[in-house]
């Protein structure tokens, strides 16, 4: 369950990190390197992010990432051979990140059946609405792995409460509005949102968009339970490759 | 937010978290707009006025004396004010901003055309303007780019993905999702998340309501058949909505057939038996994708046409049986083009070319008796570069290595 082990964990260390990474970006080989770079940093939980040609959520960087990968010819096979490498390997939770036409088209039920068996335990689709996502939901209590879903800024307070019934293990905040990678200011308007979700739901929040340094972490302590670094670690591993991503979550907390 | 905008099982709102509250504002919007009585007429005037409309319908006799019948029609929204069927859409969405009070507008355009209409558009109601196009796209594009820039908009080559229409979609939501306050996505087809399809099928409905009419006064009676190209699919529906209703009109769409369907290189979602059901862009349809779910890339002499997806109305058409789909060949849709300007003096765009071309595979089948209809979606000689390379033409390759010589000198 990852809302007990996000507790559980957050009780000790104040405050969580959930890292990011494109399966198969840059190499199979070279995203586990990458992998076990973070587990041995320190991060607490992880997102395998399985490459889509439409990813309309995520900036600059992801994008490219998604592309190389699927460039290199990473199937969507390979992503859940990986999930289980990394499973077997690694003692952290481990989280698919995808866009709905990945889970669409291998069947939902069949999708989740086969993540369950690959060790993931919870997944985030940005495009998937409560409204559009009766099979997909169904699909992920079927085979217990945690739907996590997402509040933004421009949620309405009505919304929230509606979203607040369908997810489970944490709720991802979304802190500005736009895509992923660009430049989020930590202020006090954050906060109010933050204390917008928390009134809706008893389950652990995370944040993510734009955290990139430790500043933003010891911001986010107290707040959130996890803090969510996605574009920031990729741009460090395009700059300067594996270990500099290691020692960039070590200087996060 | 309800679960909304379906047309059998396609459709939907597959949309980002973030977007949400855009999507709901511009669906309040829509709405309003539907039920205002007042709004169509300002709409009708404006596209009197502004543009061509109603835009013609001629009889094209010399064609129906070449092919010995059927009789063929031609609705003419090659005259429209900038060249194309895509004004309808683009006026109609820049009256719903004024209401929605927004400053800035953003599109994705392929071949050229709808980014052409908005940033005119834009230029007209004083909105600040930015069009997301594809690199290959700018490349092989150049002069609309250069109208769009001298219109006043900031042309922006998208430089992820294949570099065409699919990416410029996927970037201008992107652009939307971070500027939704002050910005309206003015969507150029009848895809992507509802309310898009409905509101731009909406608009260019004017198209059918006037084709039927027109046809009605100079003959009498409904045409057997009514042809369309089809990318997105915006100028077909918008003429097909004239007759949905009449049973005994066949509706045709006629998509890009590229190199031919068995050669893999084409953009035939409905006619060819490559396309399977997805989700993307934040819409479900048929689209050009491979096992995985991961799209395709596209093939179409007619940049208008190239597109991985179609609209969900159409899909839905398609499933009930109401549309026949076909494809045609770039070769010809080449010899449609060549034979449409020697004999009626049209130049039809590549686009708008494949309809004529089906029309014309499809006439000795038909009785002299038979009246056809076939929608023009847009001009040709905007198109000079494409239709001239397409066509391979000796002096005009000369002309421009001449005028290229003269720049680099």
């Amino acid at each position: 369950m990852l809302e007990e082990y996000i507790r559980k964990r957050a009780e000790e260390k104040g405050i969580l990190m959930m890292a990011h990474v494109v399966v198969g970006y840059p190499s199979l080989e070279e995203s586990f390197e990458l992998v076990k770079a973070i587990v041995a940093a320190g991060v607490d939980l992880m997102e395998l992010q399985i490459p889509f040609s439409e990813p309309i959520a995520d900036g600059p960087l992801i994008l490219k990432a998604n592309q190389s990968a699927l460039a290199a010819g990473v199937k969507v096979d390979d992503c859940f051979e990986f999930a289980h490498r990394v499973t077997q390997t690694f003692d952290i939770p481990f989280l698919f990140m995808t866009y709905y036409n990945i889970v669409f088209k291998r069947g939902e039920e069949r999708f989740f059946a086969e993540a369950k068996e690959a060790g993931i335990e919870g997944a985030i689709v940005p495009d998937i609405p409560p409204e559009e996502g009766d099979g997909y939901l169904a699909a992920t209590a079927a085979h217990d792995i945690d739907p996590i879903l997402i509040f933004s800024p421009t949620t309405t307070p009505d919304r929230l409460s509606y979203l607040a019934n369908f997810g489970r293990g944490f709720f991802y905040c979304v802190a500005r509005k736009g895509i992923t990678g660009a430049k989020t200011t930590f202020s006090s308007e954050l906060e109010e949102f933050l204390g917008r979700c928390r009134g809706v739901t008893d389950l652990p929040l995370a944040l993510g968009f734009g955290v990139s340094q430790k500043e933003d972490v010891d911001f986010l302590k107290g707040k959130v339970e996890i803090a969510v670094i996605g574009s920031q670690a990729l741009r460090i591993l395009n700059d300067s490759g594996i270990e500099a991503v290691g020692d960039f979550f070590r200087g996060l907390r | 937010m309800e679960r909304s905008g379906y047309h059998g099982r396609f459709g939907g709102m597959f949309i980002p978290e973030i977007l949400v509250a855009t999507f709901e504002e511009l669906k309040t919007a829509f709405e309003e707009v539907k039920k205002d009585p007042s709004f169509w007429k300002v709409y009708q005037d404006l596209m009197s006025t502004y543009s061509c409309r109603p835009t013609p319908l001629t009889y094209s006799e010399n064609l129906s004396r070449h092919f010995k019948g059927p009789h063929f029609y031609i609705k003419r929204e090659d005259l429209n004010h900038t060249g194309a069927h895509k004004l309808n859409n683009v006026m109609g969405q820049g009256l719903v901003v004024q209401r929605m009070g927004k400053s800035r507008v953003i599109a994705e355009t392929g071949a050229g055309q709808h980014g052409v209409a908005t940033a005119t558009m834009a230029a007209k109601f004083g909105f600040e303007c930015t069009i997301y196009m594809g690199e290959v796209d700018v490349a092989r594009q150049r002069p609309n780019v250069f109208w769009m820039e001298q219109l006043g908009a900031t042309v922006i080559p998208v430089k992820d993905g294949a570099r065409t229409l699919k990416d410029a979609i996927n970037e201008a939501l992107r652009d939307w999702a971070a500027n939704m306050d002050t910005t309206h996505y003015v969507l150029g087809t009848v895809c992507g998340p509802h309310p898009f399809p409905e509101m731009v099928a909406y608009f260019q409905s004017i198209i059918g309501t006037e084709a039927k009419e027109q046809i009605l006064d100079k003959v009498g009676r409904l045409p057997s058949r009514v042809y369309a190209c089809v990318g997105g699919g915006s100028n077909a529906l918008g003429i097909f909505q004239g007759f949905l209703d009449d049973s005994e009109v066949e509706l045709v769409g006629v998509e890009a057939g590229g190199e031919g369907l068995k050669s893999g290189k084409h953009a035939s979602r409905l006619a060819s038996e490559d396309a399977s059901v997805g989700v993307a862009q934040g819409y479900k349809t048929y689209f050009l994708q491979d096992d995985d779910g991961q799209m395709l890339e596209t093939h179409s002499v007619a940049a208008g046409l190239d597109y991985i997806g179609v609209s969900p109305i159409l899909s839905a058409y398609h499933e009930e049986g109401r549309v026949r789909f076909e494809a045609t060949t770039n070769e010809e849709v080449l010899e449609a083009t060549r034979l449409t300007m020697r004999k009626e003096g049209i130049i039809p765009a590549l686009e708008s070319a494949h309809a004529l071309a089906c029309t014309f595979r499809e006439a000795p089948q038909m009785s002299g008796d038979d009246v056809v209809l076939v929608n023009l979606s847009g001009r040709g000689d905007k198109d000079i570069f494409t239709i001239a390379d397409a066509l391979g033409d000796e002096s005009w390759k000369q002309f421009i290595a001449t005028k290229a010589e003269a720049y680099s000198a």
